[in-house]
């Protein structure tokens, strides 16, 4: 399965939007993330009694598992010979279940600020607000966010006329659109803007769409009624003034064609990038954040650094890694969490008061 | 051991000895050829791999399968010889191929 932006037409799949206007959220730990370092953050903290919020940008849970290899075996988990990336996922959630997470999906962490009393504020792209006593960065390899087509000074048309999401389609009413791609989000956005722009132009590198079967249907009709101008080939420049853009240049077979165009819409899936977690005033190593081996902690007393986003000598980038240094970060947590309460070095397999809290007794 | 020539867009060249078995991408990243990304390991889940074929070689890497094509979809100035070389399994045939590199990855 292909990584997907704006695979839903009419709006922001995911966002619970529960963050708009609740105020405030006071709680133990913010984990930033939901992959499976971040799923399994949630069992082990919660084994100390640990309560925790999860904000993950993508608007389902397991992170690079679910987005990227849903479908893909994974053959390096302890235990599972071979699972996949959505089992995993899965099984994770099963296994955390007891622990009552609350999940912010399709939401990113934007500031993350150390407050007087030594807490944490944090705040999302859609104006969640937390009050936390440790954060646990579990980002990976950052947030997935829509690919840029590397075409000379498209920075310059984005927000105006180049969109790499659709918020609102009154905007594109009107417009003489360019949607590129060959995916679900390319042939959902086809079909609902059709009847709203002036033209569409529908461009994919070759005629063969990975799309739903029957959007391709509904696609190639409007193609047939003359609605939609689909064309085999690729952008290879772009015109326009003062952020406005005005036309295309499209590479086909036949040759190069300069096209109208005052929207583009391309959707070349999802890449992962830092974000904003560069700009919280951590130590970064080549947009890896260094964490100690004993707990896992950044630079920042109560800030930690979980699977994939951080680095230390003899790191490997394996999930399993991640459980191990889940497992450490929660220990430490504790210590921020519940100051002065000692902690009992337990099992789950002999310890009742662990299984109380698994529900399993 | 098969010789891999991989040509940069500037037209500097770096040969590589690549053991059969493992994958073109692996062999560049083990040379650190420069231009490969390989943001997903080798998964054919990212197209950060992608590069150019010569023609003269097309029959000996093959053609990019459905899962590598639909991949492709995610590259930038892909072409007729395009492959993503996490793809094409090195063997002793292989011996003297000549791989272009993109100007950019995604």
């Amino acid at each position: 399965m292909a990584p997907e932006n704006g695979a839903t037409a009419g709006g922001d799949p995911g966002r619970d939007g529960q963050g708009f206007g609740t105020g405030e959220i006071t709680t133990d730990v913010v984990i930033i993330g939901a992959g499976p370092v971040g799923l399994f953050a949630v069992f082990e903290l919660g084994l100390l009694d640990i309560k925790c919020h999860v904000v993950d940008i993508l608007g389902k849970v397991g992170g690079q598992c679910a987005e990227l290899y849903p479908e893909k075996p994974i053959y390096d988990i302890p235990g599972l010979p071979v699972v996949t990336g959505q089992e995993l996922t899965d099984r994770l959630m099963e296994q955390i279940k007891p622990f009552g997470a609350t999940f912010h999906l399709g939401e990113r962490v934007d500031a993350l600020e150390r407050l007087p009393d030594g807490r944490f504020a944090l705040s999302t792209d859609i104006g969640s607000r937390f009050n936390t006593r440790v954060v646990v960065i579990a980002a990976g390899g950052g947030s997935f966010t829509p690919k840029r087509p590397p075409l000379d000074g498209i920075e310059a048309f984005e927000g105006q006329s180049v969109h790499y999401s659709v918020r609102r389609m009154e905007d594109l009413r009107g417009k003489d659109v360019l949607i590129v791609g060959g995916g679900d989000s390319a042939l959902d956005w086809t079909l609902n803007l059709a009847p709203l722009a002036n033209s569409l132009t529908l461009l994919h590198r070759r005629d063969e769409f990975r799309g739903a079967p029957h959007s391709v249907e509904r696609m190639r009709a409007l193609v047939g009624e003359g609605k939609v101008r689909l064309m085999i080939g690729q952008v290879t420049a772009l015109d326009g003034v003062g952020g406005q853009l005005s036309a295309v240049t499209i590479k086909t077979k036949d040759g190069d064609e300069h096209v109208p165009v005052t929207a583009l819409l391309p959707f070349f899936g999802l890449t992962m990038k830092l974000g904003p977690i560069a700009s919280w005033g951590l130590n970064l190593d080549e947009n890896l954040i260094p964490a100690d081996t004993a707990k896992f902690e950044t630079s920042e007393p109560g800030i930690f650094a979980i699977g994939d986003i951080n680095t230390y000598p003899g790191k490997l980038k394996l999930i399993l890694s991640g459980f191990h240094e889940a497992a450490l970060m929660a220990q430490q947590a504790h210590r921020y969490v519940h100051p002065g309460k000692k902690l009992l070095f337990q099992y789950t397999t002999s310890s009742s008061n662990l299984q109380k809290k698994l529900g399993v007794r | 051991m098969a010789k891999i020539t991989f040509v940069q867009p500037d037209g500097s060249q770096q040969t590589v000895e690549a053991k059969p078995g493992m994958t073109v991408m692996e062999a560049a990243k083990l040379n650190d050829v420069a231009g490969i990304e390989a943001e997903c390991g080798g998964a054919c889940a990212c197209a950060t791999c992608h590069i150019y074929v010569d023609a003269a070689w097309r029959d000996k890497t093959g053609k990019p399968a459905e899962m590598e094509e639909d991949m492709l979809d995610f590259a930038f100035d892909v072409r007729e010889e395009s492959r993503l070389c996490c793809q094409i399994k090195v063997t002793d045939a292989l011996e003297g191929l000549t791989i272009r590199v993109p100007a950019k990855q995604f």
